[in-house]
């Protein structure tokens, strides 16, 4: 329990339940934490390329329903000054 | 006659596999079911010395299996439970004696005898684990609400799925419900949310599963230890039966005193 835990009251087994959904992902998945932000990272260069997006706001993440996972990603798009034009 | 393949499995060791093999063949055998379990873990055989049978072995699965002995001879008659029987496995041999077809095999003639066929599969995922669940028609997975079990259980039914299994159902076994009231335990919706998968038996932590394994006697053979009841059920919920999980708290002192005075 780090120094946060302790101030917080917060229970072993909710840190093991947190724990294990994550471990849980990478080993269905065989996606390892740093391959979802290489992946982060090429999806914002390619989407780049077509439209303009933050890259700081892009969000990826994996859902799961039972035991389906899903690759979420949440890219809000920039406003351009195409809208001017009118 | 058409038995069942029931295969229990869990990933990590120490589980309570073979306690669980052991007391779900007692209580359907017990209801006067026809029950033959096979232990699966060549090499490091333990199924026998649970059900209290180690001194009566005389031919194990490998003899079936290499043709030294009729499928009859091998199969241990409990005397307790005279529709009880156990198929244990080789000691001096390794998984490699057995292959997942022959067990297929020896399941399909087990299949024409008996109404239940309990294997009791080693730990792992190689091929004392593959051969155990050839042969399935349902898979039991046995977990403890503990970080590296829940993790295994994982990977297990992840295996399982991959080979398109039936989906397991799950007994979480040694569940400790003090722990889990004092937030130091995952409980039973926490492992329940980590797997997805059917919960069909909660079985909680007992001194008497040790006692019970040092007489040879499983604890669903009699008395009103817990975890036998638990053991009980989950042989009930088999039988397609509808029972409700046992009510796991009011274990303290104090909680036993309150219920005791609400009563009067």
């Amino acid at each position: 329990m780090n120094f946060f835990e302790r101030l917080t009251g917060k229970k072993s087994a909710k840190s093991a339940k947190e724990r294990l959904q994550l471990v849980l992902i990478h080993d269905r998945t065989d996606l390892s934490p740093a391959a979802l932000d290489a992946m982060k990272d090429d999806l914002i260069a390619v989407i780049s390329r077509y439209v303009e997006i933050d890259p700081d706001s892009v969000r990826i993440d994996v859902a799961h329903e039972g035991r389906q996972q899903r690759l979420v990603a949440d890219i809000p798009l920039r406003i351009t000054g195409r809208r001017r034009a009118n | 006659m058409t038995g069942t393949v029931i295969t229990v499995t869990s990933g990590k060791g120490g589980v309570g596999k073979t306690t669980a093999v052991a007391n779900i063949a007692v209580a359907l055998a017990s209801d006067g079911k026809k029950v033959v379990c096979i232990d699966g873990d060549i090499g490091l055989r333990n199924l026998d010395v649970i059900m209290g049978l180690e001194n009566r072995i005389v031919y194990d699965i490998v003899d079936i299996i290499e043709g030294r002995c009729r499928t009859r001879q091998a199969m241990i008659r409990d005397k307790r439970l005279p529709e009880l029987f156990l198929i244990p496995a080789a000691q001096t041999r390794d998984k490699t004696a057995v292959s997942p077809s022959d067990m297929v095999r020896l399941c399909d003639e087990l299949r024409a005898e008996v109404d239940w066929i309990l294997i009791d599969s080693p730990a792992g995922i190689e091929r004392g684990f593959r051969n155990s669940v050839a042969p399935a028609d349902k898979v039991l997975i046995v977990t403890n609400p503990e970080m590296s079990a829940v993790r295994d259980a994982d990977r297990v039914i992840g295996l399982l799925e991959a080979e398109e299994k039936p989906t397991p159902s799950l007994i979480i076994n040694r569940l400790n419900p003090n722990m889990v009231k004092r937030g130091d335990m995952l409980s039973v919706d926490d492992v329940y949310d980590l797997l997805r998968i059917d919960v069909i038996g909660i079985v909680p932590e007992d001194e008497s599963v040790i006692v019970a394994s040092n007489r040879g006697t499983p604890l669903s053979m009699d008395g009103k230890a817990k975890a036998g009841q638990a053991f009980r059920n989950i042989a009930r919920r088999l039988n397609g039966e509808q029972v409700p999980f046992l009510d796991l708290e009011a274990t303290s002192l104090w909680d036993r005193l309150t219920k005791l005075a609400g009563r009067k």
